[in-house]
């Protein structure tokens, strides 16, 4: 009891200082770029748009580009931390029901087989994609008498991943204008998506979102074992039902707008629960702060470092993430799932 | 005066116990069957991978070329070309399988396997590294290949040590590790000359195309040594695999055996990596597949490697065949037929316990 009363205000201010370095993030992801504007001419601008081509700048590609980072940031962090729950295995990714390769799967059949050029095209079969092949895998993971066992279902989705995976580079390996397509969008990038784009998508990520901390109290009995769970009263084929729906919306439409970010969301639920412990009532938030902070981080690394040419993000997510990552779970007392 | 071999049955099961040398183990019929069946259906397709090609041979002309008979045309098809190839995909398919089968019991995680963790990431690495910035240019790709395995696996060992590691650990170490050894390829790539970029996915994909002696012995010595090896550990794996508390309270010196455990299956897979590619899923996949084709609870260290075998092969004869002027390389093929047939085997299950 001690424990909690002491705990509540420390994680409570973690999570504060964690929303106030993403507020400073976003700021500074508005005024970092490849054109240098100052400090004040940016924060004026950012409140009034007085249509120069510095406001165009800010107005049509770093704020779009800064909201992207922090939908997909979210979007990812939250659905990393879900997944891991929900197969209590630390090596489970966001993409691990086959939603990532569903998306690169059906990227590639409409550039190679229906001819599709445009990205807005892209987004709606990324996104069927991830859902048909997250249907499939729940479909073969839960048939038989023993039904969805997370075992199964990540089984099932390492299986369909391959499967997938390995028709995707057939295609690939067999059409160069394809594979020159495929790469643009497999780097995972934030850069050059519309904003029209990304309003089509966000009330997905919205829905998988609010379904997501709905459900983290019911994960807490989860992690306990299935037997535990079933025992103190928590239905368990319908937390699994809601999981897997708000893992697909939230990776789906994540996935279809940046490519598959997916490293993000395997990563940063690792790094806070290193600092919450398991309650996934303190997790789920975390992760979902967190993990925006280190996608803009790294875009804007990204955006300096090589100027006026740009790294993609989902390297320098690695290359930052990684070593803070390490140092983080070689502490003697680490919180496991 | 006792039997030399005393046979018991407990709870179903049959136990033998021999009084010299003292020997006792479980008499398991189904393992013994899987496997005899499986080695049957490898030698099968191993040998049927030799006959097809550019110069076609019967299955009895190539038997006969690799025991040194048969006219010369035949022999040196067979001996120089066809024969290292099908050795290379043998023995790295068993290499990958027994790997696998190490990681996820000494992790306890079905979806442990060394690509996964970071072993593979290393040794594309160091490859990449060598086409792109000229790294230790002289050095063969599969030397640089075997040191960045190494080196990779090393870095992760030391990093998860912190007065003794947990499985747990190793595994979110591997997870960083392997996340920076990615993004550097993946930066190497994007730096690179289009033919060096070329010549490196041409690596990175994993393919048994143009393998010959060079590739083979290397890997026939250093499976020689490993696979008894890693039968012998497969005693401890088992301990391991109840909890470091349970293993230790059995007397097993239980930092030392995940040391052994993990150099062995690292050297097993560096060895494989280097001669054949970083081939993905077979490591992972050929586990479980072997796992549940024999019914127990944990992956079998002989089946794992058939399996592995097994599916190395087979994806190389369908990538050879499935379209008429390309060969495919086998990396691109290994899910289409591995995927499959863990589908089917995971739909199969109905007690959990099989299931997993």
């Amino acid at each position: 009891m001690k424990r909690t009363q002491e705990g509540l205000p420390l994680r409570l201010t973690g999570l504060l200082v964690a929303v106030a370095v993403l507020g400073v993030l976003c700021l500074l992801s508005v005024w970092l770029g490849s054109k240098s504007i100052g400090v004040t001419t940016s924060w004026r601008l950012l409140w009034h748009n007085d249509g120069s081509s510095e406001a165009v700048i800010i107005h049509d590609l770093r704020i779009p580009r800064t909201v992207l980072g922090l939908l997909v940031g979210a979007a990812l962090g939250l659905a990393g931390a879900l997944m891991q729950a929900f197969t209590r295995n630390p090596l489970a990714d966001p993409g691990l029901l086959g939603i990532s390769a569903g998306a690169a799967f059906a990227i590639v059949f409409a550039i190679a087989v229906l001819g599709a050029t445009s990205l807005y095209g892209y987004i709606w079969f990324a996104f069927g994609g991830a859902l048909l092949a997250t249907v499939a895998v729940y479909l073969l993971g839960s048939q038989g008498r023993a039904g969805a066992s997370p075992v199964r279902l990540a089984l099932a989705g390492v299986a369909v991943t391959a499967l997938l995976g390995s028709i995707t580079s057939a295609l690939v390996l067999t059409d160069p204008a394809a594979l020159n397509r495929y790469r643009f969008w497999s780097a995972g990038s934030l850069a050059g998506q519309s904003d029209a784009a990304l309003w089509r998508v966000a009330p997905f990520l919205i829905v998988g979102g609010v379904l997501a901390l709905a459900i983290a109290p019911s994960l807490n009995s989860i992690a306990l074992g299935d037997d535990v769970a079933k025992s103190l009263g928590r239905n368990l084929a319908a937390v699994r039902v809601v999981t897997v729906v708000a893992v697909t919306l939230l990776t789906g439409g994540a996935v279809a707008l940046a490519g598959p970010l997916v490293f993000i969301g395997l990563i940063v639920p690792h790094m806070a629960r290193a600092i919450t412990g398991p309650d996934h009532r303190w997790l789920l938030p975390y992760s979902l702060v967190l993990s925006p902070c280190l996608l803009l981080a790294a875009d804007i690394i990204g955006r300096i470092i090589s100027r006026p040419a740009e790294t993609q993000a989902g390297i320098i997510v690695a290359l930052v993430g990684a070593p803070f990552f390490i140092v983080l779970v070689r502490r003697r007392r680490l919180a496991e799932l | 005066m006792t039997a030399l071999v005393k046979l018991d049955r407990i709870g179903g099961r049959t136990a033998f116990r021999v009084a010299k040398p003292p020997v006792s183990g479980m008499l398991r019929p189904r393992l013994l069957l899987v496997n005899a069946v499986l080695t049957v259906l490898v030698l099968l397709v191993f040998c049927y991978g030799m006959t097809i090609g550019d110069y076609p041979l019967s299955l009895g002309e190539v038997v006969s070329a690799v025991f040194g008979t048969g006219d010369g045309g035949a022999l040196f098809v067979v001996r120089e070309l066809r024969l290292p190839r099908a050795l290379v995909g043998l023995l790295a398919g068993a290499a990958f399988g027994m790997s696998g089968a190490i990681f996820q019991t000494m992790t306890r995680n079905a979806l442990a396997s060394p690509d996964m963790i970071g072993i593979n990431a290393g040794a594309a690495t160091a490859v990449v590294g060598g086409i792109v910035l000229g790294v230790g240019a002289g050095l063969s790709t599969q030397a640089l290949g075997l040191a960045g395995g190494l080196v990779g696996a090393l870095v992760i060992y030391l990093l998860a040590w912190n007065r003794g590691t947990t499985g747990y650990r190793i595994i979110l170490v591997g997870i960083g590790v392997s996340s920076i050894y990615i993004s550097a390829t993946d930066y190497l790539l994007t730096k690179a000359e289009i033919y060096q970029a070329q010549e490196a996915m041409g690596w990175l994909i994993g393919s048994l195309n143009n393998r010959g002696w060079e590739q083979a012995r290397p890997l026939a010595l250093g499976l020689a040594v490993l696979a008894p090896a890693s039968l012998l550990l497969s005693r401890w794996m088992r301990i391991l695999q109840l909890g470091d508390e349970t293993a230790k309270g059995l007397g097993i010196p239980v930092q030392r055996a995940r040391l052994v455990l993990m150099l062995a299956g690292v050297l097993l897979v560096a060895l494989a990596t280097a001669a054949a590619g970083p081939v993905l899923f077979v490591s992972l996949v050929a586990p479980q597949i072997a796992q549940r084709l024999v019914g127990l609870a944990w992956p079998p260290l002989t089946a794992s490697a058939l399996t592995g075998s097994l599916v190395l092969l087979g994806s190389d004869l369908i990538g050879r065949n499935i379209m008429p002027d390309t060969q495919l390389p086998v990396g691109v093929v290994t899910g289409v037929l591995g995927a499959p047939i863990l589908l089917w085997l995971l739909g199969r299950a109905n007690r959990s316990g099989q299931g997993g």
